[in-house]
Parts: C-alpha cells; sequence; structure tokens
C-alpha cells in the first residue's frame, strides 16, 4: 500500500489500497466459502457418502446457501447472558482472523503490508484470536460455553509456544522476519525448500563435516514443518484436536449459546484462521510462491503456484479430519507441553548453534 | 485538497505507512460483522420466549451459577503460556542477529533458555503438567 501512496499520491493512492484490500478479503471469503464445502465433500467421499450435491453441480454451491439460511435464522441472546459481551466477541474473532492476512504476500510483489517484522506481528494478533472465544464462552453465563471455552482457551495457548519455536528455526536459518525474504530464500527449487532442505544439502557440496551438519539441520526443519502442521490443527481447533467441540461431552463448546449470523462469524474466523494457516505452511516451509523447479517472478503464476499449495495442504487437513480420531484432553496437554516443546526448544538450541559457530547457509 | 496534507500527516512517515492495511483489514472486518449483525436483524423473525431465552443445560433448568469453580490448571497454563510466549519474543530479533553476535549471542542466549528450563523442569517435576 506504500508503494501506491508514493505512486498516486495520499489521496488516490490510499483509496486504490483500501479498494485493493477489499479485493484480496473477497477473494480470501470466496476461497473459505469453496474450502468448506471441499472440506465436506473430501469427509463425506471417505465415509462413502456423497456429501452437499444439491445446490448448485456437484453442491458447490452449498456454502451460499448456508450464508443465506444463517442470515435468515433467528439471533437467540439468552437471557443471563452479558449481551454486549456476548456480541462483542464473535466480531473480534472474525477481525482477528483477518487482521493477520494483512502482511502475507501472494505472489512476487504483491502485498498490502511489506513490514519488516511480518511473522512477528502475525505471532502478536493471532494470540489475540483467543480472546473471541474466552469472551463468549465467559458472556454466554452457561456451563457448557464457559468449559468449551477454557478448554479452547488452555488448548490455543499450548500451542501458540510451540508454533513461536518452530518458526524462530526457520527464522535462524533465513535470517530475516519480513515474510517475502522467507520465501526468497527458498527460490532454487524444491531442494532449498525449508521442509526439504536436507536433500538441498547434499546437493550444494562442501566439505563432508559442512555438508554433515547442514543435512542434520535440514532434518530438523523437516521435523519443524511436521511440528508445524499439527499445531496448526490444534491451534486451529481442527479435528483431531476439536475437543473445544467435541460433541459427546461439551455439545459444540464455545459456541453452544450461538446462533444465526453470531455463530456464523465464529465459524467463518474459524475458518479463515485455517485457510491463513495453510498459507503460513506453504510460505515457511514449502517455497510460497516457487515452483518446485525453480524461480517463480510473474505474480500471476505465482500467486496461481501459491493458490494451488494453500488447497493441497488444506486437502492434508480435511484428511486428518476424516480419518484420525479425536484426541482426549491429558494427551492433548500431554503432546503440547511434555513432546513439542522440549522438542522444540533443543531444535532452537541446536540450529543456533549451527548459525552462530558456522555461519549457516543450510 | 488543501487540508490533505494534514489528515494525512502520517503519510510522510514510511514505516507507520507500512501499517496502514492492518487499520483497513481491521476496519473491513468490523464491516462484515455489524453488517452480518444487521442483516439478521433485517431479514430474520424473531419470537423470544422465556424457553428459547435459557441457558442450555441439557432439557432441565440451570440449578446454579454456571461462573463456577475451574480447574487451577487452566490457571497454571496461562502463566506457562505468558511465559513462554515472552521467550519466543525475545528469541525472534535474537534469531536475526545470531549470524554477527556469534558465539557470545549465543551463549548468552542459551543461559537465558537454560533458566526457564530449569523453572519448567520444576513446574514438570511439581505435576503442573499432569491433567488425569
Amino acid at each position: 500500500m506504500k508503494a501506491l501512496i508514493d505512486a498516486l499520491g495520499p489521496l488516490w493512492g490510499s483509496l486504490a489500497g483500501i479498494g485493493l484490500s477489499l479485493v484480496y478479503m473477497v477473494v480470501v471469503l470466496l476461497t473459505v466459502a469453496f474450502i468448506l464445502w471441499f472440506d465436506r465433500k473430501v469427509w463425506a467421499a471417505v465415509q462413502m457418502r456423497k456429501g452437499p450435491n444439491m445446490v448448485g453441480p456437484v453442491g458447490i454451491l452449498q456454502s451460499f446457501a448456508d450464508f443465506i439460511k444463517f442470515v435468515l435464522k433467528e439471533i437467540v441472546v439468552p437471557s443471563g447472558a452479558n449481551k454486549t459481551i456476548f456480541v462483542i466477541a464473535p466480531i473480534i474473532t472474525v477481525v482477528t482472523s483477518f487482521l493477520t492476512w494483512a502482511v502475507l504476500p501472494v505472489a512476487p510483489g504483491w502485498v498490502l503490508s511489506d513490514m519488516n517484522v511480518g511473522i512477528l506481528y502475525i505471532l502478536a494478533v493471532s494470540s489475540l484470536g483467543v480472546y473471541g472465544i474466552i469472551m463468549g464462552g465467559w458472556a454466554s453465563n452457561s456451563k457448557y460455553p464457559f468449559l468449551g471455552a477454557l478448554r479452547s482457551a488452555a488448548q490455543m495457548v499450548s500451542y501458540e509456544v510451540s508454533i513461536g519455536f518452530v518458526i524462530v528455526c526457520v527464522l535462524l536459518v533465513v535470517g530475516s522476519l519480513n515474510l517475502t525474504d522467507i520465501v526468497n530464500h527458498q527460490k532454487a527449487g524444491i531442494w532449498d525448500w525449508n521442509a526439504f532442505a536436507f536433500i538441498g544439502a547434499l546437493m550444494h557440496g562442501g566439505s563432508p563435516a559442512k555438508m554433515g551438519m547442514a543435512f542434520v539441520v535440514g532434518l530438523i526443519l523437516f521435523a519443524m514443518s511436521v511440528v508445524f502442521f499439527i499445531s496448526a490443527l490444534a491451534e486451529t481447533n481442527r479435528p483431531p484436536f476439536d475437543l473445544p467441540e467435541a460433541e459427546s461431552e461439551l455439545v459444540a463448546g464455545y459456541q453452544v449459546e450461538y446462533s444465526a449470523t453470531l455463530y456464523l462469524l465464529f465459524m467463518m474466523g474459524e475458518y479463515v484462521n485455517i485457510v491463513f494457516m495453510c498459507a503460513m505452511i506453504s510460505i515457511l516451509f514449502l517455497g510460497g510462491w516457487n515452483l518446485p523447479w525453480g524461480e517463480v517472478t510473474n505474480p500471476f503464476l505465482g500467486f496461481l503456484v501459491l493458490y494451488v499449495k494453500i488447497w493441497a495442504m488444506f486437502f492434508m487437513f480435511a484428511m486428518v479430519k476424516a480419518i484420525v480420531p479425536r484426541y482426549r484432553y491429558d494427551q492433548l496437554m500431554r503432546i503440547g507441553w511434555k513432546i513439542f516443546l522440549p522438542t522444540t526448544l533443543v531444535c532452537v538450541a541446536i540450529v543456533g548453534a549451527y548459525v552462530a559457530f558456522f555461519g549457516g547457509n543450510a | 485538497m488543501a487540508e490533505l496534507p494534514v489528515t494525512l500527516g502520517m503519510a510522510n512517515n514510511a514505516l507507520l505507512l507500512e501499517y496502514l492495511p492492518v487499520l483497513v483489514f481491521g476496519g473491513i472486518g468490523l464491516l462484515i460483522g455489524v453488517v452480518f449483525m444487521l442483516a439478521n436483524w433485517v431479514f430474520a423473525p424473531s419470537s423470544p420466549d422465556p424457553e428459547k431465552m435459557s441457558a442450555y443445560e441439557c432439557g432441565f433448568n440451570a440449578f446454579d451459577d454456571a461462573r463456577m469453580k475451574f480447574d487451577v490448571r487452566f490457571y497454571l497454563v496461562s502463566i506457562l503460556f505468558i511465559i513462554f510466549d515472552l521467550e519466543v519474543a525475545f528469541l525472534f530479533p535474537w534469531s536475526i542477529v545470531l549470524k554477527d553476535l556469534g558465539a557470545f549471542g549465543y551463549i548468552s542466549m542459551m543461559v537465558f533458555l537454560g533458566v526457564l528450563t530449569i523453572g519448567f523442569i520444576y513446574e514438570w517435576k511439581k505435576g503442573a503438567l499432569e491433567w488425569e
């Protein structure tokens, strides 16, 4: 947006920037609408059902029909609820889920806010997402939402920590907080993508000792990409970590008292976050908009490549939802605090040693 | 047009300008939230009755306050989160300049992490992370 203001002057530059932001958000929301349909289709296909198939060809317009239904339903605010907080909570969820997108580069040169602390900003804003959930659960003044919100908040903050350490590992190797720089670091090809850097370590050669160390760091990064994927599932309350919404024990968690568009806002915020996490995995570990065999400089092609990667990542999210059974709460907390946290901490120490003592150009 | 440089005085500040889209995106989110709610208010029926407005409780009336006591471990988890999230926030700038800092920077940070890890081990042994 800064480039636009420099080029067109403050008034027209700002307006063009706002227009572009609107286009950007419309694309994100349309993606969310189709990804919701895709999620249900994959889930149905795994269970040998048809899934949504009535609205439009193969049910592809299902999400829009659902939207109209949400708008036509009655908002029920429980008489015991704190009405203001009850209404504000879903809005906070949506606003925080939108905020993170401002810094996400979608193609070479296509970024609205190219701030130099992009990753730090994302970490800060995604932590705020907990507020919407805990406010919603508390304001409902009902037992199930209250318990669901507590669980959800504890779960989200637990996995936030391991996500932070994983990101630090990537930053150590890349050496920049800017998301565009992180993508450009992986531009050579699939062997240089952070998830597969151990292949690149063998290809780049050098002395056996140096090659070996780079290989180990590459393997650590691969492990970190897996940890990031699992933490992203937990962070966005996706199955198998959907304990806040465990229907069999908590009905629907913090959303029990919500109906109509208030519920829609919660669900939209959740799915916007999920798509964002898919985009983050693509950018941090899978080369962003670069093709497996080389760099992409055309922004249109770059956008298409990143978009396909986001859908591919979401396919994995959907498959996990369909085939992995739900975790128990104590197992969830054990994985987060006793396995992921120590593992990622040790990995930060190892990668840090590599960078500090050997200059680390993995 | 003469007033514009005053209202957009920030425009000269390149650093703040990079954060303008954040404001715009927040505004779009707020707008969508409010518009959706208004759409509901315009199009949806509204027929409240006492049963519908009561808190959900598996079919019977709520028999005590929903804001009940809850497990202290949720509190411990949030305290642990604050400690470790702060730690991550400290690690971010460190990870960028580590190449230039070299061994000194690495050892300093490891001492810092070591102190926190001792605290973490203590919590672990105390059973703060046990959920049964």
